[in-house]
């Protein structure tokens, strides 16, 4: 998929993840922000890249602010966050698929 | 050197006798002198000891570069006297070189933070280290270590002769024109003032600050005159509505009162549940809300407790009202239901020192009495080792307080606790920090189950009895990681921020620098 | 990824907890309070424009946590809404053991979740009728047309009453002591035994007011509902001890179960206990007594 506009899923409600995608040019920009940092910064970064990866997202700039959300929890507002760019998060969503 | 508790102790820190940490009892039986202050003599009658200012004060005391300067932390988040001389010592009189001695450092004193990044103060000694304070430590901004007490370890370093106090700044509700000083009866009430006692018996010097001044004599109080050299008054020396924070409250959260309950059924399990039993709990969501669970076995079988120890809340003052507690212990009120109780109770609810409550080098404190106490951690290791001073990022962001004296003094030590807090696993392989070691520490409740420590395997007997189900610590560990996964050990400088010791006086801890994650 | 246990229709369903999908903090472990179900709400707990990432979040909650015993049922969106076939296909690929329709009207209803559920369990790969149903009951024509709601589906396990919008639709209001909903649970009650399915009532929402709640439970558990659903762990437990076989009625019911035995080989089929008149209709209530007892782990005997 690709990052059609900038969009954002999760709040900034501890245990939660906010997840903001934008277009970009330069293969994935990642910036994050953890609660969580010292011990989990890396497991972040790896889940949020493998997420990315999954939904073949190349180009993107992706902020994630991390309130200690689980891994589940980090990968539900990713791809919520991809599918919203491309207005496809509504409906015949992959379950399954390349939601796994 | 690596200490009882598996921490590794720079050998630069051990100079001057100081030792490592050896186990609980290690010092037990140990003779030794206390040390005493220069004092001064006052034969000649004088009026009153009363001075225009702080900074009058100070100079009488012969305030001076390098000294040390002591407070308590009764009004907790709402202590304006702290910063007020701090300001007046650093800003008017242009001292420096300070180390600020006291009982606990929160954000009242954020201004604190800013004489700590110029340079002014290079020594703190305190339990607690919150807000700005601890981020400025932890990020190395103080000269020397700070170095982290219990409340009991506080009076013993006094009375050890290891924490020597050169002005003594006590802020309270009450006094008279001769220094005989209280929490109670004045515009801004604090309750018990057990923490500043020692301090009024060992510094050199003692100011009370007052924003009361009451006729001759105040008493009986817990600050004797003979100890001070002047009083000072000002506007307003504290906010007691800002003693309270919101945890000093009994939670609705199902969680907390989920393992509150089990914690009660936990204690009535045991054989020292019996009339006149004795019980402390810390002002955690959890810990407190055993009370309430705690209640209704009383009422059922018909026991009473004989005295609660420690910090005082309305609810422990209101099982005393029906009837259920013979007397209260009080070092510090956390509420202002608990400081007018003191002032209406003068017969049941007592003011103690933290000597009497805690010291590890006295004839024996009150906290060897106590049957039962329920705690809270920051996190809790496989070893029963617990922290509550270090965040999960290795930042200053708590207090041991009490923590350590009543988990070694009290015959069965109860820690309540989540067993992970959003992402972070309480229980889990290897604390941050040990505040209280693991052979102190008896039971575990969390949401995910209940675990004793090995060592006590009557305890143990004694839930089976109760059919009360409990599983091993290193079970709820795996849980807690298979939740949240396992996380990556914290990296961290050579510089030592904080050293931390043991009740006894010997090295349990340091506290180094974090590097932070570059990704 | 963690496998779930194919859900059984009928099983111990006294406490059943809503819980909002969106709030991560919240269903990571709503287990752990020994409810029997948990309901995550993909309805009313969750913002219009939140039901996408509600659906995210559900997906992976039902894929990563262990429930373990706990049953775990979807409240899918209302059939007059965009949301409920997207809300279906989640639930089925995520495998939660049931759904729950919210404002179920008509047989028609149900078989219209029904196809949608058979649908989704095709296309993920779900082994074949595995996912259940349940129906609230929250309107005049819902209620009146319980039983045949009731009856509807194989998969049916029960019907709810949910009295948040029956109470508009009624023109009244909460009342203690629940007068204003009498007829709707006895109609409920009676059309759930008729089809032989379970019942549920609705939620007590004043957290405050303890001695309401227990009152209602109480009443719920002599009409003769399974159970009741709940907002906060803080009721389980309540419901749990009401709803669990008395010592006395356990006794009593084993009295019957073993003097039956004894008396049914020496050819006896009516006798009396206790200046009582007992015959086969007692033995088969004899008989649910204790499977009850047994399933709230109150029974301790050899039965």
């Amino acid at each position: 998929m690709e990052i059609q506009k900038a969009a954002i899923a999760g709040t900034l409600e501890s245990s939660d993840a906010q997840v903001t995608v934008m277009p970009g040019t330069n293969g994935i920009e990642l910036t994050l922000e953890s609660s969580v940092m010292n011990q989990y910064g890396r497991q972040i970064k790896a889940t949020v890249l493998s997420v990315l990866s999954g939904l073949g997202v190349k180009d993107a700039r992706v902020k994630v602010v991390d309130k200690g959300a689980l891994d589940c929890t980090l990968k539900a507002r990713v791809e919520c966050a991809v599918f919203r760019s491309n207005d496809m998060s509504a409906k015949n969503i992959p379950w399954g698929g390349v939601i796994k | 050197m690596i200490n009882a508790v598996g921490r590794d102790i720079p050998d630069e820190l051990l100079k001057d006798g100081k030792e490592v940490y050896q186990g609980k009892y290690h010092m037990d039986g140990k003779p030794f002198k206390k040390a005493g202050p220069v004092t001064i003599r006052h034969e000649k009658p004088q009026e009153s000891k009363v001075v225009a200012s702080i900074r009058e004060a100070c100079e009488q005391c012969g305030a001076h570069d390098g000294m040390t300067v002591s407070f308590h932390h009764a009004f907790r988040n709402g202590d304006y006297v702290t910063s007020m001389v701090m300001k007046v010592l650093i800003e008017d009189m242009g001292l420096k070189d300070l180390t600020v001695a006291t009982t606990s450092l929160g954000s009242a004193q954020d201004l604190l933070a800013d004489y700590i990044e110029q340079g002014k103060i290079i020594g703190i000694q305190s339990s607690g280290v919150r807000g700005r304070i601890g981020e400025v430590i932890s990020a190395g901004k103080l000269k020397t270590p700070a170095i982290i007490r219990s409340h009991g370890g506080r009076p013993r370093a006094i009375e050890t002769g290891e924490l020597h106090i050169d002005i003594s700044f006590i802020a309270a509700s009450t006094s008279d024109d001769y220094g005989n000083a209280k929490g109670t009866g004045g515009k801004h009430n604090c309750g018990a003032m057990g923490y500043a006692v020692a301090d009024s018996h060992y510094a050199d010097h003692v100011v009370v600050v007052t924003d009361t001044l009451v006729p001759f004599p105040n008493m009986p109080s817990p600050i004797s005159s003979i100890d001070v050299d002047a009083v000072v008054v000002v506007d307003a020396i504290g906010d007691p509505t800002k003693i309270g924070t919101k945890e000093a409250r009994i939670t609705q959260d199902p969680r907390n009162l989920m393992m509150a309950e089990n914690c009660a059924k936990v204690i009535a399990s045991t054989p020292y549940f019996k009339d006149g039993f004795s019980f402390q709990t810390g002002v955690g969501g959890p810990s407190l809300a055993v009370n309430r669970f705690l209640e209704e076995y009383m009422v059922e079988q018909n026991i009473k407790m004989g005295f609660a120890l420690g910090g005082m809340g309305g609810n422990i003052c209101d099982l005393m009202d029906k009837g259920l507690v013979g007397k209260l212990l009080d070092t510090q009120d956390f509420d202002m239901k608990a400081i007018k109780h003191l002032e209406e109770h003068p017969d049941k609810h007592l003011e103690i020192s933290t000597s009497e409550y805690a010291s590890a080098a006295n004839k024996g404190a009150y906290v060897n009495k106590l049957d039962f106490v329920v705690l809270a951690a920051l996190e809790i290791d496989t070893d029963f080792n617990v922290n509550v001073l270090t965040g999960s990022d290795g930042v200053l962001r708590g207090a041991p307080g009490g923590h350590p004296d009543t988990a070694e003094g009290s015959k069965c030590c109860i820690i309540v606790t989540p067993l992970v807090r959003g992402r972070m696993a309480t229980v889990c392989k290897k604390v941050v920090t040990v505040t209280t070691p693991g052979d102190c520490v008896d039971v575990l409740v969390t949401d995910y189950g209940i675990a004793v420590n090995p060592r006590r395997q009557d305890l143990i007997e004694c839930l089976d009895k109760a059919g009360i189900e409990h599983t091993t610590i290193e079970a709820l560990q795996q849980k807690a990681y298979s939740l949240v996964g396992t996380p990556d050990d914290l990296e961290w400088e050579d510089k030592v921020i904080a050293v931390l010791e043991a009740r006894d006086g010997t090295i349990l801890d340091v506290i180094r620098k974090i590097k932070p994650l570059q990704l | 990824m963690i496998p779930r246990p194919r859900p059984e229709r009928f099983r111990l369903r006294r406490t059943m907890m809503f819980m909002n999908a969106q709030k991560p903090g919240l269903i990571k472990d709503a287990y752990i309070y020994g409810v029997d179900s948990i309901m995550l709400d993909l309805e009313d707990a969750v913002a219009e424009n939140q039901k996408d990432a509600a659906r995210f979040s559900l997906y992976h909650a039902l894929k990563t946590i262990d429930y373990g015993d706990t049953e775990v049922i979807v409240r899918i969106n209302g059939l007059d809404t965009p949301h409920w076939q997207e809300d279906i296909r989640v639930s089925v690929a995520g495998g939660a053991d049931g759904v729950r329709i919210p404002t179920c009207e008509s047989a028609e209803d149900v078989k219209k979740v029904e196809e949608h559920v058979l649908a989704a369990e095709k296309e993920f790969g779900v082994e074949e009728g595995r996912t259940l149903i349940m129906a609230a009951l929250e309107s005049p024509k819902g209620v009146l047309n319980a039983y045949e709601i009731a009856s509807a589906s194989d998969r049916l396990f029960g019907i709810a009453l949910s009295a948040g919008d029956f109470h508009r639709s009624m023109h009244t209001h909460y009342v203690p002591g629940g007068i204003e909903l009498n007829t709707a649970r006895n109609l409920i009650v009676m059309s759930a035994r008729a089809a032989g399915v379970q019942c549920f009532d609705t939620v007590f929402t004043n957290l405050d007011d303890e001695e309401g709640f227990e009152n209602e439970v109480r009443m719920i558990h002599d009409m003769g509902f399974d159970g009741k659903s709940l907002i906060n762990p803080r009721q389980i437990a309540f419901v749990h001890q009401t709803l669990a076989p008395t010592p006395k009625e356990i006794a009593t019911a084993e009295t019957y179960v073993r003097t039956y035995e004894e008396q049914s080989k020496l050819g006896v089929g009516v006798y009396t206990v206790n200046g009582k008149m007992v015959d086969i209709a007692f033995i088969k209530d004899a008989s649910r007594v204790i499977a009850l007892a047994k399933a709230c782990g109150v029974y301790h005997g050899d039965l």
